[in-house]
């Protein structure tokens, strides 16, 4: 089971408001890349992992998932408080306000919503922990071109540190990669 | 560059003490938390490369040090500020704190 901490992993401050930035921040929410992609892949690839070492690192990943997610949620939560109706429409965000007010949702910046196609589990442990480094790579991708969108400093600090836990990540499942392999090729041989 | 920071709003559950202001109670919740995420980072990245290097005595020691020093500061932030943690994690004073604000999107 998962038990809730009161707090964020990594604090979130903002300038101001600024709807233009939250717009294309959503995808790291809902989109494609996104930490709810990350999180909800992890958490469900764990249960066909032969090893160890593999259930255990999706267990953590995907849990530390679901904490980007929430600052991910935050930041979005923070640039869209207090904004009017028509300033949401001119950055962009109408058709969001015309269908959640300023509630969130998982979409990506079109406003394509969240679909579980996103992620894949094939039961193929080599398969899924290829796709899990591949994830990684493009979730990096999207920060930083998040960053190269950023006009908001406080905001290019909170995306540059999960810009970094996904390199770690990535670094972490090439590992699992290896050990599975020896772990494959030695079973093999008995 | 802006850089100001959005400036924070009193937590509703934090009563300002004698002499002490309501937004220093805030600036000492955020930093008592920034200790417990500062820690609890160093936890989370020694506990995913553990989870690759389970033989790694240095980094094991290295873990287990964290642990106390983290459990620490969330006693001394929670004694303060109310339960981190639901689910029989974490006692409550009388009524129950943990549906008070403020909540990790408000800070």
């Amino acid at each position: 089971m998962w038990v809730y901490q009161k707090k964020l992993e990594y604090p979130v401050r903002v300038s101001g408001p600024n709807p233009r930035l939250a717009k294309v921040i959503i995808t790291q929410y809902g989109g494609p890349d996104g930490e709810l992609s990350a999180s909800l892949r992890y958490l469900n690839q764990r249960y066909s992992m032969p090893t160890d070492k593999a259930r255990g690192l999706l267990t953590d990943i995907g849990t530390e998932e679901l904490a980007h997610m929430e600052i991910v949620a935050t930041i979005f939560y923070k640039l869209t408080r207090g904004v009017s109706p028509e300033q949401m429409q001119a950055a962009g965000l109408g058709g969001h306000y015309a269908q959640h007010n300023h509630a969130l949702f998982w979409s990506d910046p079109e406003g394509v919503p969240w679909i579980a196609a996103y992620v894949q589990a094939t039961g193929d442990p080599i398969t899924d922990l290829t796709e899990d480094m591949n994830a990684e790579q493009k979730a990096r991708s999207t920060y930083e071109h998040l960053i190269h969108l950023s006009d908001d400093p406080c905001v290019t600090d909170v995306l540059r540190f999960l810009r970094q836990r996904e390199v770690v990540h990535f670094q972490r499942f090439g590992e699992a990669l290896n050990d599975l392999q020896g772990f494959l090729s030695s079973k093999k041989v008995f | 560059m802006d850089n100001k920071q959005e400036k924070p709003q009193t937590p509703e559950t934090v009563k300002p003490e004698d002499g002490i202001k309501a937004e220093n109670i805030n600036n000492l919740r955020e930093q008592m938390l920034l200790e417990i995420q500062q820690l609890e980072f160093t936890a989370i990245e020694l506990n995913l490369y553990l989870d690759t290097h389970p033989d790694d005595q240095q980094a094991l020691n290295l873990y287990n040090s964290v642990v106390p020093q983290l459990r620490q500061c969330i006693e001394a932030y929670e004694q303060r500020f109310g339960p981190l943690f639901h689910f029989g994690m974490s006692t409550s004073r009388q009524p129950w704190q943990w549906i008070c604000s403020p909540w990790p999107w408000d800070l």
